[in-house]
């Protein structure tokens, strides 16, 4: 039995390890993959207080070095379940299941896929979910970007550099962002789809082509070897929708205390609603979710 | 046994001709991932002399990268007998790094 048990070890999850910890707590961190989330494909980070330039990598293992030096323990098995028994709530992995008197949700996003046939099997077989990470291994070859928001105009313009073409292909008839079609227009590799959506990965070991079928029904095969998915992302919450209330989008309703439906439960960081998702606002839930947990177990 | 830096020339003798099956991670240094994925191998093939674990900078081999259709890392690739009979991209546990081996 734990007095906290937190799930992911992302920034939110860490800093509330680090709290609960200093506030002397029993604390277990379940992480499915590894420790740091989202924040270690960042090569660089500029804006978090005292760093003028730190890399993810570095940030999240000074942060995961920080929690393990308080005694916080990290277990690296995927939570698929919360129970709640009111004082008592049993968390269960891939491997076991763990008790604890409270449980800090800081499960972050993840991106939002496609959901075309074959799409998990083609993972780095052609297909990406991050341009800046796979771009480079797609040099000389014809790519699409599938999404019309910032990060797919980002994307097209980053792989752009690196592809012989680039089709950008979208749903929509315009593109989200302001003045994007114009800065898409200043690369001749970049081909705007709009209106299109795709219906087929076409791959034999790998990705061969892609099927686009546009707005008047007609449909067309892209020989692409590279598709980068940039629709979005989904807060990892699907697995405890019973115990948190979950918006429309999948986001965890919750306010500044970090509170869930069920007494006990909190949530901290990306899979909560919030207007600014950032490294420092991912550690300041998890120091209030972390500090909402003691004053809870104090009532127990 | 530590983990092994290979490259294109010594693959075919550390790889392809090794007696045990070879847990091949392909790796860069600008990868975040691969970072966190790397300790984690080192510790299995300290504790382990069943399998032999190499690293390549893909990088610096695009060739062997291009021969096994590398396109996303942190990958590994399990090869037994010059043959892959297995494959994993992107960072993951311990256990499941093992489970990849079995």
């Amino acid at each position: 039995m734990y007095d906290i048990i937190i799930v992911g070890a992302g920034p939110a999850g860490m800093t509330a390890a680090v709290y609960a910890k200093r506030a002397g707590k029993s604390v277990l961190v379940l992480e499915a993959s590894g420790y740091g989330g989202q924040i270690i494909k960042a090569a660089e980070i500029r804006n978090y207080p005292t760093e003028k330039n730190i890399s993810g990598v570095e940030f999240a293992t000074k942060l995961y070095e920080q929690a393990e030096a308080l005694g916080a323990e990290f277990r690296f098995e995927k939570v698929i379940g919360i129970e709640d028994k009111g004082s008592e709530k049993l968390v269960t992995t891939v491997a076991d299941t763990y008790t604890a008197g409270a449980v800090i949700v800081a499960t972050g996003s993840d991106s939002r896929k496609l959901g075309i046939a074959d799409e998990d099997k083609l993972v780095g077989r052609g297909v990406s979910y991050c341009a800046t990470c796979d771009g480079s291994f797609f040099r000389g070859k014809n790519v699409a970007v599938a999404g019309g928001g910032s990060t797919a105009v980002d994307d097209a313009l980053y792989l752009s550099q690196l592809a012989e073409k680039v089709y950008l292909i979208y749903r929509t008839p315009k593109l989200s962002e302001e003045g994007a079609k114009e800065k898409l227009a200043e690369h001749e590799n970049i081909v705007l789809m709009p209106e299109c959506g795709i219906t087929s990965l076409n791959a034999d070991k790998k990705l061969e082509s892609i099927t686009v079928k546009h707005k008047d029904g007609t449909e067309e095969n892209l020989d692409v070897s590279g598709l980068f998915v940039a629709v979005g992302r989904v807060p990892e919450n699907q697995n405890f929708a019973k115990l948190i209330d979950l918006n429309e989008k999948g986001y965890a309703v919750s306010g500044e205390n970090c509170h869930t439906a069920t007494p006990g439960i909190f949530v901290a960081g990306d899979n909560r609603v919030k207007e600014l998702r950032q490294l420092v606002t991912a550690a300041a839930d998890g120091a209030v979710a972390a500090t909402e947990a003691v004053k809870y177990l104090r009532t127990l | 046994m530590a983990v092994i830096k290979v490259n294109q020339a010594d693959f075919e003798n550390e790889v392809l001709k090794a007696d045990k099956p070879v847990l091949v991670d392909f790796n860069a240094d600008w990868c975040g991932p691969c970072k966190m994925l790397g300790p984690v191998l080192e510790e299995i093939s300290e504790q382990r002399d069943d399998v032999k674990i190499v690293s390549v900078n893909v990088d610096d081999n695009r060739e062997l990268a291009e021969k096994y259709d590398i396109y996303s890392i942190p990958c590994i690739v399990v090869i037994k007998n010059g043959e892959e009979v297995n494959r994993h991209v992107g960072l993951i546990p311990k256990s499941a790094v093992e489970a990849l081996i079995k």
